[in-house]
């Protein structure tokens, strides 16, 4: 047994030591996420745009490590400790509003290691921290606009997390790109409480059909609930955060899609001039960190394409302001 | 907004959807506690059911080697065939190993929890749906006003979790097995004088309660929701065991309790939906202390089983 | 063979006994272990490697030790309670809720005092204000559990409405009243905004429990690390409800109902009173844990919706320490420990080998699974003891069995 353990060990010991060779020209990212990777959602964007990374650099030059479902916001500050004091990693990612106050502590012990924490506008003052954040009110417009377009009975239905955040950005959002097109239309939205209750979120889904809703929204991972209400009664569905094409079979109609990748390249190429945070990114339509995918099953009019077109050319130009009580509070942060 | 507008037939209706798994899952744990075991574990034995029950439909379907109400069955089978093991292996624990059941159910639950999301994540990857049981349309009922929409336009997992509960206060009330059941939780020493074997029945009444929360997650898995997702019952199993307290260990008053929670569930949803100005939260903590309202309230004349939580041991 | 030596091999023999008792719980673990390694070889992971991992992680180090104390903090506030609780014949499954409603009074106590100015000619005074600060908020969050829980006995013992479904209850209530005042009343003012984080402002330093750092080395141990003086305030606290329990009258009549109600009536014990006091003092250690945990760790109370989120679940994983613990509030501090380390060393696991953290979670239950079902063992053997020790051939039989 003991004679087991010490050739583990010694494997470690060697494994390790390959690594710290290889190590001079990798680029080493650790990401922490609160939920799962696959959550078709916030944690699976950030993962997709590290896969994403990894796929354009190469493996020889791009490594990273995740650590997922880590909901407890205490055991949070235990792995990007741990991450921050390994010094294998050049960048150490808390995809999580919540996980702000523990970067604000652990950047100041660290201050040769470069973080990244999201989605929020604010390094703390510090310079070795970067924050980002996504204008998810611009894709919830787009999608209101379209869902204007496409609703027969007048009637649209959201179902969100808790009344927070990205969350509350894409539902006033898409209410103020509903609105645009047509005030008459209803626009029903549901927070159930939870980022996680699929049984709920699904009841929630089904009211609104019952209420006269023939296009569903929503966001965070239990929205897979209302997907597949929405499959099930053939009415249509805008999704948000990653790509939910392939569960919304033939109803999806466009899906908010956050590239993080086009912010943490150029954190990456950032960092390795030495320029270690003091920046603040947000994802949008005009910078590419914002995507609107169509869904490939769903055929969209010419018509219909146009609009969408010059709904996008008018949030890029700044013609269109999705939430315009915001905008007054940005300038004057 | 007028009561009409809150008061939709829809309302009852998804009332009924949303008590389902609460019903199976109840029922179930009545069983388990009226024999003196009381199965913290329901929400992981719910999760292990709902997701191998919905992987056996998603494999069999996307093969295509069943057809759709051949895929629907096996998928059932499966969910009650693991919740049994599940049942067993508790039963095991807590009646052979006499293991505090408090805990033991915790640990159950923490196991069901984390292997249903690891194989999940390593056989299926991400959510995916299934053609789960359809909605049954009934020749005439399902086209009645009101009482179609609320009673005639569900699926059969459905139908079937509200026939069981007769069934169960049948078996618990008026046949000889029930009687042993009652018997063993009530006063041990005198049923295993009688010639009952106390392991017997209380590993009967603990699988029973494994397969029931096994069909209970699938009901959401391949009935309801039609997929899987991780911690897909989100805690629904500790609710189920909340509503066996409420309905004081009898089938009929269980499922009331389950109705009355997915009614203020139901409503608080209709709610939000149709634009009240109450904050959120409010409305989705209304269902817990109105449930908690309720059974102030209630008269209560049941007595709990005696030998609840205590594991039988032989006098010498 | 004379008395006195008799005696101490009696004393010895004991002694060997209770180190075999632990046996068994090993043999457990290492079954758990040995299953789940089945597991991490179907993931392609080698289990030393990974069990290596874990250790490390638990308490491979100054910091990770540290770590692992400081999630056996509230871990053992909660076990006290619920060793009460379970003491009393109560089931309280209500400590998520109870740690929350506590942590909410205690940061708001602790917003309001700490923003408060002393005036100048009491300048001199600012450290003892700056305790009492800390007493008060402590005080208010053990209040505010307390009588949270105590409403569970309080419905039990007058409505008759039971304290597991009251409490599962309870529960979401808690996390629900948490999301509005987070995002109402208790909203950090430099928050206010379209995307608001849901969380309090950051209490200033006097309203802080201070780090805890302990007088060996160069520099102290655990200095620099996040250890606090909760984990102090826990075993003290411990100890004293070790004796509150087994050495005062109030311990004995709330013992007494546990034990057997009816008979606890007949001698004139009021049982409605005992239960809400085993509730009210079970939730108040829920509470204090909830509370610590603000002002000794995160500085703020912060939501993600959801309970785990702020709690990590300590309101469950106390359960399971109180039971580990043999339902003795001194047992619950070296179980306390151990599972902080187990969830600590779990998380470095799956960092290092990229496991699932589902796999942990599993590994968790099959854990308390194995070592809950191994108690029979323990108890089987002391069964023989007693019988054994009554003969002094029984001793010499203990001896060679030993």
């Amino acid at each position: 047994m003991k004679k087991i353990l010490a050739i583990g060990v010694l494997f470690v010991f060697v494994a390790a030591g390959l690594v710290s060779l290889a190590q001079e020209d990798v680029f080493r990212i650790a990401a922490l996420m609160p939920s799962a990777t696959n959550d078709l959602a916030f944690s699976q964007s950030m993962y997709d745009a590290l896969a994403a990374i990894q796929e354009e650099l190469g493996e020889e030059a791009f490594e990273f490590t995740v650590q997922d479902s880590t909901y407890i916001v205490d055991d949070a500050a235990v792995a990007l400790r741990d991450w921050a004091a390994s010094g294998e990693f050049q960048l150490v990612i808390a995809h999580g509003s919540q996980y702000g106050p523990i970067v604000e502590e652990l950047a100041a012990e660290f201050t040769d290691v470069s973080f990244a924490w999201g989605t929020r506008q604010d390094t703390f003052g510090m310079d070795n921290v970067y924050s980002y954040a996504a204008a998810s009110d611009e894709g919830g417009y787009f999608n209101g606009v379209l869902a204007a377009h496409l609703t027969e009975t007048g009637v649209v239905g959201l179902v969100g997390p808790i009344e927070v955040g990205d969350g509350k950005l894409y539902a006033d959002g898409f209410a103020n790109g509903v609105a645009s097109v047509d005030e008459e239309i209803a626009v029903n939205i549901v927070f159930i409480g939870s980022f996680s209750d699929v049984p709920l979120a699904t009841e929630a889904a089904e009211t609104h059909l019952a209420n006269g809703a023939d296009i569903l929204t929503g966001t965070a991972q239990m929205v897979v609930g209302p997907i597949a209400v929405a499959v099930a009664n053939d009415v249509l569905w805008f999704g948000s955060d990653a790509s939910q094409d392939e569960l919304s079979e033939d109803i999806g109609v466009a899906f908010q899609i956050y590239k993080w990748e086009v912010l943490l390249l150029d954190m990456i190429s950032n960092i390795k001039e030495g320029l270690l945070g003091g920046e603040y990114y947000k994802l949008t339509l005009e910078n590419g960190g914002l995507v609107m995918e169509y869904d490939k099953d769903f055929e969209i009019s010419d018509e219909l394409m146009a609009i969408a077109d010059e709904t996008i050319a008018g949030i890029v130009s700044g013609d269109i302001v999705p939430i315009p009580d915001m905008m007054e509070e940005d300038s004057g942060e | 907004m007028g009561l009409d507008e809150i008061l939709t037939a829809s309302v009852f209706a998804s009332a009924i959807r949303l008590a389902t798994p609460y019903i199976f899952a109840a029922l179930g744990e009545t069983f388990a506690q009226r024999s003196g075991v009381l199965n913290l574990g329901v929400d992981g034995m719910m999760l292990m059911g709902a997701f191998t029950g919905f992987y056996a439909v998603h494999l069999a379907q996307q093969g295509e080697t069943l057809s759709e109400p051949a895929s629907l069955l096996l998928g059932v089978a499966v969910a009650l065939v693991v919740g049994a093991l599940m049942g067993l292996a508790m039963a095991f624990v807590s009646v052979t190993l006499k293991a505090k059941q408090g805990i033991s159910g915790i640990g159950v639950y923490l196991f069901g929890l984390g292997l249903s999301e690891l194989l999940f994540q390593q056989w299926v990857g991400t959510p995916k749906s299934v053609n789960g049981f359809p909605r049954i349309e009934f020749p005439l009922l399902t086209d009645l006003p009101i009482v179609g929409e609320i009673f005639f336009h569900h699926n059969l997992l459905v139908y079937v979790a509200f026939a069981l509960v007769p069934i169960s206060a049948y078996v618990l009330n008026s046949t000889t097995f029930g009687l042993m059941i009652r018997a063993v939780g009530q006063n041990p020493e005198a049923a295993d004088a009688m010639g009952v074997s106390v392991a017997r029945v209380r590993y009967a009444t603990t699988t029973i309660g494994g397969m029931l929360a096994g069909l209970a997650g699938a009901s959401l898995s391949i009935a309801l929701i039609n997929l899987f997702q991780q911690n897909l019952t989100a805690g629904q199993g500790f609710i189920a065991v909340a509503l066996v307290y409420f309905g004081g260990w009898r089938p009929w008053t269980v499922a009331a309790g389950a109705m009355l929670f997915s009614f203020v569930n139901a409503l608080q949803l209709q709610i939000k939906v149709i634009g009240a100005d109450i904050p959120s939260e409010f409305a989705v903590m209304a269902p817990y202390v109105i449930t908690i309202i309720a059974l102030v309230f209630a008269t209560k004349r049941h007595e709990q089983p005696t030998a609840l939580t205590k594991p039988y041991e032989r006098g010498e | 063979m004379n008395k006195a030596s008799g005696n101490s091999q009696l004393a010895l023999a004991g002694r060997l006994n209770r180190l075999i008792d632990f046996a068994p719980v090993l043999i457990a673990l290492l079954l758990a272990l040995l299953v789940a390694s089945v597991l991490l070889l179907a993931l392609n992971a080698n289990p030393l490697e990974a069990y290596d991992f874990m250790l490390k992680g638990a308490v491979g180090s100054e910091n990770a030790t540290a770590e692992t104390l400081v999630k056996a903090t509230p871990i053992l506030f909660v076990g006290i309670g619920i060793t009460i609780a379970f003491r009393g014949g109560m089931i309280n499954i209500g400590g998520e809720g109870q740690m929350i409603v506590g942590a909410l009074a205690g940061v708001t106590i602790a917003l309001v005092m700490g923003e408060m100015r002393i005036p100048p000619e009491l300048a001199k005074e600012r450290g003892a204000f700056d305790v009492f600060i800390v007493a008060c908020s402590l005080v208010g969050g053990f209040l505010a559990g307390a009588l949270y829980g105590g409403l569970a006995g309080f419905l039990k013992a007058y409505f008759d409405v039971n304290e597991i479904l009251s409490t599962i209850m309870l529960n979401q209530i808690a996390v629900q009243m948490m999301n509005f005042l987070l995002n109402g009343i208790l909203l950090d003012p430099a928050e206010a905004g379209f995307n608001n984080i849901p969380k309090t402002a950051r209490l200033v330093t006097a309203a802080q429990l201070p780090r805890l750092s302990l007088p060996i080395g160069d520099p102290h141990l655990f200095d620099r690390t996040r250890l606090h003086w909760g984990l102090i305030i826990a075993i003290a606290l411990a100890v004293v409800i070790y004796i509150f329990l087994w050495r005062t009258s109030w311990g004995y009549r709330i013992r007494a109902v546990g034990e057997n109600q009816r008979a606890s009536s007949y001698a004139g014990i009021n049982v409605r009173r005992q239960m809400m006091f085993s509730m009210f003092l079970a939730g108040g250690f829920a509470g204090l844990a909830g509370v610590v945990q603000v002002l000794g760790l995160q500085y703020r109370l912060q939501t993600d919706g959801s309970p785990a989120g702020f709690t990590g679940a300590a309101g469950f994983n106390g359960i399971v320490a109180a039971l580990f613990g043999g339902l003795n509030p001194l047992g619950a501090i070296p179980a306390a420990a151990f599972f902080g380390g187990l969830l600590v060393g779990a998380q470095k696991m799956q960092r290092e080998l990229g496991v699932p953290a589902s796999l942990i979670t599993a590994v968790n239950g099959l854990i308390v699974v194995f070592v809950v079902s191994s108690e029979i063992f323990i108890i089987q053997r002391s069964k023989r003891r007693v019988s054994l020790q009554e003969t002094p051939e029984g001793l010499d039989e203990a001896e060679e069995t030993g």
